[in-house]
């Protein structure tokens, strides 16, 4: 589903991403960790464009990212992206920021619009929400919305960058809750986060990245359990103390 | 003094020659606050271009439209370009240095509401497939014009003001034709009635900034 090679990314003199290699599957959940300005978000901000890799390849279902003659904001709608910090659009409903893409990108009507919006906002439990602004919301409610204004467009693939560090630990579960049934309804994942309890139960492979690299990749409890590297190793009991 | 500044007489006598000048005002004011906040609104999307090319100049012209007094720009345009063999017209001129003028304010307004905008919800909406331009229109723009518009309000309430400049090429505004009262009436009275109706006019846009002002305040807290 994600093929990408030899990925490079530059700011400037900064080397931020030096080579990286990244295929998922179909399906499959791939969970990265890794410490702060390892570059594990301008990785995934390079699986839908969001940053041009300096070099290197990026294919998603099939469509080659980095080719001048793609369409690209027609491959977006297929690649579904959550922030950290949500990004909701503040002076819309929960429903209007489900339902914008639909109008704007997807061409449906309002009332096809409204209709799917409402069945996304069910699934992420906020059918009852639909009217409220981000403002009126929780921090979990949000980060649904967020996730119902991605998933609406029946993407593919999505694309999580730490989802849950920002809230509150008491709103962290309604969220994951959220995730794992979109796991469960076969979504081809990719989650930046530091969550181990979710990457146990919900992922597939676990990569550790460190200073623009993978360093070392496997099955959760490998990674968390058995790490090879010293540098893995140090990482996993450093995030458990917390 | 009564009789002086508030005669009743000269008062009857001048009305006529006072509401004209009022009905132009408003003409002109629905004329000069348009071509702001159009030139204003340009020059803030050009500021969203990042590139240096773009940068440098609008900066350069947007500094050089608030430092050119507005009065000395129309006297130019009206007086000075006909050395040129280019005479442009007492309404022409009054535009076109409204246009640079108060647009350049306009655009600083406008450019600081889009700037207060989070540069994540442009991501997010590029990251559904919009468009630039469709995150600026649907995102950006209706949160940056509310976000300023107590300030784009206040500048408005400027501009009105400043119609009056246009007495100086010609026009017969309010401030023109009251002159015209008073230099027939040999009475400052129609002066007087000038300021009022601009009183009347501008004083409901004066309360209305308040309220918005204070309202600004209050969600602030
Ligand atoms: N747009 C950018 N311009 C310049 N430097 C950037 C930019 N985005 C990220 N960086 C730098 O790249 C490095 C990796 O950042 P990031 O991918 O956000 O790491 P992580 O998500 O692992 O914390 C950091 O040093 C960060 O400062
Ligand atoms: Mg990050």
């Amino acid at each position: 589903m994600i093929q990408a090679k030899g990925i490079h990314k530059q700011f400037g003199a900064l080397h931020v991403l030096k080579g990286v290699d990244l295929d998922v599957a179909e399906r499959e959940l791939v969970f990265i960790i890794g410490p702060s300005g390892s570059g594990k978000s301008t990785m995934l901000r390079c699986l839908n464009r969001l940053e041009v890799p300096t070099s290197g390849s990026v294919v998603v279902d099939g469509i080659d990212l980095l080719d001048p003659r793609t369409d690209l904001n027609h491959a977006r709608q297929r690649i579904g992206m959550v922030f950290q910090s949500f990004n909701l659009y503040p002076h819309m409903t929960a429903l209007g920021n489900v339902t914008l893409a639909l109008r704007k990108v997807a061409g449906k009507s309002r009332a096809e619009a409204d209709e799917i919006g409402h069945a996304a906002l069910a699934r992420v439990g906020l059918a009852e929400r639909a009217d409220h602004r981000p403002g009126q919301l929780s921090g979990g409610q949000q980060q649904r919305v967020a996730i119902a204004r991605a998933i609406a467009l029946e993407p593919r693939v999505m694309l999580f960058d730490e989802p849950t560090s920002a809230l509150d630990p008491e709103l962290v579960g309604s969220v994951l809750g959220v995730m794992r049934a979109l796991r469960e309804s076969g979504m081809t994942m990719v989650v930046v986060s530091h969550e181990m309890g979710f990457a146990r139960a919900a992922a597939d492979r676990v990569m550790f990245m460190d200073d623009g690299l993978i360093v070392e990749q496997g099955p959760p409890a490998q990674i968390f359990e058995a790490p090879l590297h010293a540098r893995t190793r140090g990482f996993i009991s450093q995030i458990q103390r917390h | 003094m009564i009789e002086t500044f508030f005669n009743a007489a000269i008062m009857a006598q001048a009305w006529p020659i006072i509401l004209a000048g009022l009905g132009n005002t408003l003409a002109l004011s629905l004329m000069v606050v348009p071509l702001g906040l159009a030139g204003g609104m340009a020059l803030a999307l050009l500021s969203t271009l990042r590139s240096p090319w773009v940068r440098w100049p609008l900066m350069a012209w947007v500094d050089f439209f608030r430092a050119f007094p507005p009065l000395v720009l129309l006297i130019f345009l009206y007086a000075g370009l006909p050395f040129a063999g280019l005479e442009l017209g007492g309404f022409a001129c009054v535009g076109i240095a409204f246009f640079l003028n108060t647009g350049a304010y306009y655009g600083e307004v406008l450019r600081a509401g889009i700037e207060s905008v989070a540069p994540g919800q442009i991501e997010a909406a590029r990251s559904t497939g919009l468009t630039r331009l469709q995150a600026l229109v649907w995102i950006v723009l209706p949160q940056a014009v509310r976000a300023v518009l107590p300030d784009l309000l206040s500048n408005t309430l400027e501009v009105v003001k400043l119609t009056s400049l246009a007495s100086v090429v010609a026009l017969p505004e309010l401030l023109f034709q009251a002159r015209q009262a008073q230099s027939l009436t040999y009475n400052p009275t129609p002066i007087v009635a000038a300021a009022a109706v601009y009183f009347l006019l501008l004083w409901p846009l004066v309360r209305l900034l308040s309220r918005l002002e204070n309202r600004a305040v209050a969600s602030r807290r």
